[in-house]
């Protein structure tokens, strides 16, 4: 079988390479497969939130635009965010948006250098998780007392 | 591009068993895929009961235990048996690993699950094919680059600088690492992945290479480097415990440096 190690010649310098591709061959089986560790379902996560916070933006400027339209408006979309719903999502807000930051100052850190080996990536990947927890009951303990 | 659906030609469907000799009382269950490229039928999931009684301690001795006295039609690549030829990388109980280095009773699970290596083009059983891989190694230039006079003897170095390619030189190439990295399933096209990323690294950081600017062009790339999202799991795998994750943060330091 031919099995070139020199894909069509196509390796000069700063060139992308050839993939080989064959329609008959199977692809290996992958995400159901691998064993997750923390730091890639917290990567997932980070992106996930992400977006997530992006939506929850929009939500928010809709709030204050309901505001800005006068006193009935208001009401109308205060009732949804008083309602059981309306505190679900700022609830997962919260906790999304403190997820993001926890791993955001991680990311920070690795950038620069630090705590790369795979130890201290499951310790800090833990923190997070146990920063995300606290903080966002912390808020919420915060908001429902006041 | 993310396509988490395996396609339709690789949905792994129900295989065979083959249980252990009568009288065996150490049995473990080994699940192995398989693809045969000759019938073109989908890849399907195999099962062996292995008496332990009578079997090497590693992934690998049940391997080839398996070949030589149950199914001589498994394939896989295997050369070394010692952890330091990177052929017998695949994927156990999860985790891409060398099978001649992971001992069966430490792989996670009732059953050890052998795959290969994920989110690549099977040949056969486990045996994937490797050509992009080499060449993106091939495409980072891993050899010494020096333009100044070559000195009457070798290219000499101090005990420090020597040191710095401590932790990078030591790769095997099994493709454990790039292999495991999500980014380099969905971007692997154009993407380096941490093997041939840590193999630039390797070279950016020996003091008698004199193209560590060239190299870093080379890289210099949303893609070849920047696909890196720092998910670890290349550190998490590799093994040899090497950190390419680190050595591709090294490179990501040195781009925003030389702007300064």
């Amino acid at each position: 079988m031919a099995c070139p190690l020199r894909c069509n010649g196509a390796l000069k310098h700063n060139t992308e390479v050839a993939v080989p591709t064959s329609p008959s061959r199977p692809l290996s089986p992958h995400l159901t497969i691998f064993r997750w560790p923390l730091s890639m379902a917290l990567s997932i996560l980070t992106r996930v939130t992400g977006a997530a916070l992006a939506v929850g933006l929009v939500l928010l400027a809709w709030w204050l635009v309901a505001l800005a339209n006068g006193p009935d408006a208001f009401a109308t979309i205060d009732g949804i965010v008083d309602s059981w719903f309306g505190g679900l999502v700022l609830f997962g807000f919260t906790a999304a948006l403190f997820l993001h930051l926890g791993n955001g100052i991680r990311h920070l850190a690795w950038d620069m250098g630090y705590g790369y080996d795979a130890e201290t990536t499951h310790r800090s990947g833990l923190f997070v998780v146990g920063f995300t927890v606290a903080a966002t009951l912390l808020t919420w303990i915060v908001i429902l007392a006041a | 591009m993310v396509e988490f659906a395996l396609p339709k030609n690789s949905k792994i469907t129900k295989g065979r068993h083959y249980p252990a000799p009568s009288g065996a009382t150490d049995i473990k269950t080994f699940k192995i895929y398989r693809y045969d490229p000759d019938t073109g039928e989908n890849p399907r999931l195999d099962t062996y009961d292995v008496d332990m009684s009578d079997c090497g301690p590693m992934v690998l001795d049940a391997l080839i235990k398996i070949k030589n006295e149950i199914d001589t039609t498994l394939t896989f690549r295997r050369s070394c048996r010692e952890g330091i030829c990177g052929s017998c990388s695949m994927n156990i109980g999860g985790r891409n690993t060398l099978a001649c280095t992971c001992a069966t009773d430490d792989v996670a699970g009732a059953e050890v699950a052998v795959y290969p290596l994920p989110h690549m083009e099977v040949v056969k059983d486990l045996v994937v094919d490797l050509t992009h891989f080499w060449a993106q190694y091939e495409g980072i230039q891993p050899w010494l680059k020096a333009d100044s006079a070559a000195p009457q003897k070798e290219r000499r170095q101090s005990i420090e600088d020597r040191e710095e390619l401590d932790g990078l030189y030591e790769c095997v190439l099994c493709a454990c690492c790039s292999t495991a990295c999500p980014s380099y399933w969905w971007n692997g096209d154009k993407y380096l992945g941490p093997a041939a990323l840590l193999q630039a690294y390797r070279w950016i950081a020996d003091s008698r290479d004199e193209a560590t600017g060239d190299r870093l062009d080379d890289l210099e790339d949303p893609f070849r480097l920047y696909r890196c999202h720092t998910i670890m799991n290349c550190t998490n795998v590799c093994p040899k415990g090497l950190n390419p994750a680190k050595a591709i943060g090294e490179i990501k330091k040195l781009m925003v440096e030389r702007t300064l």
